[in-house]
């Protein structure tokens, strides 16, 4: 036992170091990783939004999940199997989304901002905390979306992610302009966060690690919330400490630890909806049991209600960004304040709805 | 002997349905489920109950696994 403890958290100081070595090798400031603005920069890259800023083919996305399917490989545990409510899925994931974007991050990035100083990620902890507690009062009171199936007619399914994953890359290796005249896809940020990023195969190299490392640890942010409080269960929050203690360490070290709620890397000061953009979040992540990354993690295994519900997080980087939902370092939007409030209520509504069926 | 079925059901129902029929004070239940994370989180939970577990049978993906309340 004492074993596995020691292993999670050595994990997540290796996540923790890489994350901060990205940052200074050219990522935005405490955005090493962040699952939820790189989705929506891969969403920007492929021209689903056009919010100029945040448009890059972010190449550790694409390495997740390649070293996430290396890693369910080689353990045996990769298997196509889905058909667990994968509609509700997608909109879970797509208002998981909408609230990441109006906190500014995902549960990752939540950890990471913090260990560099960034104490408005300490208000978007607590609201996601508030999140997954009410997800594991839903989970009390018998919330179940289904069981999925293995699929056993082929695995044909459970590679969909893959092949997308290795096709971008190879778009992106290959420098191929669709449109000239548009100047895309892919697009490119030539300011704003999506300019910055860190040299390609280093990105995607650290992508790979940080798949196989996650696939491994089943690492999950909510999980870890989740499981302390239903179970006392405390492996996956121990990874999250080393996380934290990893890109602390490292960011005192290149400099970039700056302790304050002012003038914060890709960040903004309201409290509100700090914590409610998390807290949506956290919630809608206990319902698809698992955070962003673990819904790539997942989905990289064979799990197409977890790709389904990564693709509903492209469909609401798209909408966040094409509607001005999310926010920006000068702060939220009305229409993303709106959707924040429209989302917990439906999440909720989901979590109070889908209950197991006795048989 | 109590069966349960958690086969295929998202993290953590496999570790709540198990909890629930073990807190209702069985000493002996039969657990099928799919999936590795599920097949250690459910032993993994059980064991700190006090259980000793026994994989039964494991193909395709999907496992059976026994549970004894350790005397």
């Amino acid at each position: 036992m004492a074993k596995e403890k020691v292993f999670m958290v050595v994990i997540g100081l290796v996540i923790g170091a890489l994350a901060a070595i990205l940052v200074v090798m050219g990522n935005p400031g405490n955005m090493g990783f962040c699952i939820a603005c790189f989705l929506r920069d891969i969403t920007g890259a492929l021209g689903f939004h056009r919010a100029g800023a945040v448009q890059y083919m972010r190449p550790e996305i694409i390495g997740l999940v390649i070293g996430a399917f290396a890693a369910a490989s080689s353990a045996g545990e990769f298997k196509s199997r889905g058909g667990s409510s994968t509609l509700v899925r997608f909109f879970l994931g797509m208002f998981m989304m909408i609230g990441a974007l109006v906190f500014l991050g995902c549960p990752l990035r939540d950890i990471l901002r913090i260990g560099g100083g960034d104490l408005n990620a300490v208000v978007g902890l607590a609201g996601f905390i508030g999140g997954v507690l009410l997800g594991v009062f839903f989970l009390k009171r018998g919330f179940d979306l289904g069981a999925a199936r293995n699929d056993k007619q082929s695995q044909f399914g459970g590679y969909f992610l893959i092949a997308i994953a290795v096709l971008l890359l190879l778009v992106l290796v290959s420098g191929i302009n669709f449109n000239p005249e548009a100047g895309g896809p892919l697009f490119f940020s030539k300011e704003g966060p999506g300019s910055m990023h860190a040299p390609l195969w280093i990105a995607l190299g650290a992508g790979l690690v940080v798949g196989f490392l996650a696939q491994k640890a089943r690492l999950c942010l909510s999980g870890g919330f989740r499981d302390f409080f239903l179970i006392r269960e405390t492996g996956l929050l121990l990874a999250y400490l080393g996380i934290f203690v990893g890109v602390l360490v490292l960011n005192i070290y290149f400099g970039n630890f700056h302790l304050g709620f002012a003038d914060q890397p890709v960040a903004h000061s309201n409290h509100i909806f700090n914590f409610l953009g998390l807290f949506l979040v956290g919630l809608s992540a206990v319902l698809l049991g698992g955070c962003p990354l673990r819904q790539i993690v997942l989905g990289s295994e064979g799990d197409t209600d977890a790709t389904v519900s990564v693709l509903g997080m492209v469909a609401g980087a798209a909408l966040a960004h094409n509607f001005m939902l999310a926010a920006s370092p000068k702060g939220t939007t009305p229409w993303g304040e709106i959707a924040v409030v429209v989302g917990i209520i439906v999440v909720s509504a989901i979590g109070w709805a889908y209950r197991e069926v006795e048989s | 002997m109590q069966t349960l079925d958690v086969k295929g059901l998202s993290c953590p129902l496999p570790v709540i349905k198990t909890k629930k029929v073990l807190d209702s004070g069985v000493n002996e239940l039969e657990v099928q489920g799919s999936g590795n994370t599920a097949k250690q989180n459910v032993s993994r939970f059980a064991r700190t109950r006090g259980f000793k577990v026994e994989l039964v049978s494991e193909s395709g993906g999907e496992w059976t696994m026994l549970l004894t309340k350790a005397k």
